[in-house]
């Protein structure tokens, strides 16, 4: 059974993967993962889950390449100079 | 010198010893480092325990005639066979959460601090031992090694907590291999324990 190790360095941070330990229960793989993601102190808490558990979704449709939807799709950066020029316009 | 200190001192430092034997051969990666984690953790106590008796720890250890090591025969033995390796952890560790709690109500504030502190991490030395004892509970060669390690595991604890270690582990008190003398696989290891620090001149630096 495989367990996918998740890592907290410090509280308030967020849980990121560290690795996958492969144990035959909850019991090893606590026990192994503290002593492989905790021994150094490295860890402030650890997420431990059942590989199987875990729901993927890594397959993504863009046949219209609908740019303007994505993160990249067009820069404001043209724009925001305007902004800028407008406001310190209004400003002076 | 406390000879209750002594012994459990020794007794850490030589299970960690043992224990690191299997750095790079245990039967799967995660328990490799989970167990030479282990081991590291009991040098550590050994080192601990050692610095509240003397102010060089070091000499303690390493510079001692063979004769006054203070270890139970149990943690002498070399076991490379892992129902006996487990067999011994989880005695070990049964016996040692006895023998911890009784030294966390000691006189001496320092030697309570020390043991509560010891006893915290040694909590995740009792549930690696734990769980690999439910998972061999049933194999015929670690239920073997149990037995032959018994009389051995007896002899961590003073006679006064024996009892409470029978009870612990279901098993009836035998005659107790004691920790007045020592097993031949021990000179062996001494002389590996000690060979670097005997090999340079005294007062070298490291």
């Amino acid at each position: 059974m495989i367990w996918e190790i998740f890592r907290r360095e410090r509280k308030g941070q967020p849980f990121e993967h560290a690795g996958s330990i492969a144990a035959p229960d909850a019991a090893f793989a606590e026990s192994w993962a503290r002593e492989q993601y905790g021994r150094r102190g490295e860890s402030a808490a650890l997420w431990l889950v059942p590989r199987d558990a875990i729901h993927i979704v890594d397959d993504w449709a863009d046949e219209f390449e609908l740019k303007y939807r994505r993160v990249d799709g067009y820069s404001i950066k043209a724009r925001l100079k305007e902004a800028r020029e407008r406001a310190a316009a209004r400003a002076r | 010198m406390n000879e209750l200190l002594l012994g459990l001192a020794d007794d850490e430092l030589l299970i960690g010893w043992r224990d690191s034997e299997w750095t790079g051969i245990a039967p799967v990666l995660e328990e490799d480092v989970a167990f030479s984690s282990i081991a590291q953790n009991e040098i550590g106590h050994a080192r601990a325990v050692y610095e509240l008796l003397t102010d060089d720890a070091d000499a303690l250890a390493f510079d001692r005639p063979l004769d006054e090591y203070r270890c139970a025969p149990l943690v002498e033995l070399r076991l490379l066979d892992w129902a006996r390796t487990i067999a011994r952890r989880w005695l070990y560790e049964v016996a040692d959460e006895i023998r911890i709690a009784a030294l966390m109500e000691d006189a001496d504030a320092r030697v309570a601090g020390l043991a509560a502190k010891i006893d915290r991490e040694e909590a995740y030395h009792r549930m690696h031992a734990e769980m690999w004892r439910e998972r061999l509970a049933g194999v015929p060669q670690f239920q073997a090694a149990v037995e032959e390690l018994w009389p051995y595991a007896l002899g961590v604890l003073p006679p006064p907590h024996r009892e409470a270690f029978a009870a612990r582990t279901g098993r009836a008190q035998v005659d107790a291999i004691e920790r007045d003398m020592h097993t031949g696989e021990l000179a062996e290891l001494w002389n590996e324990m000690t060979l670097v620090r005997r090999s340079e001149p005294a007062g070298a630096q490291w």
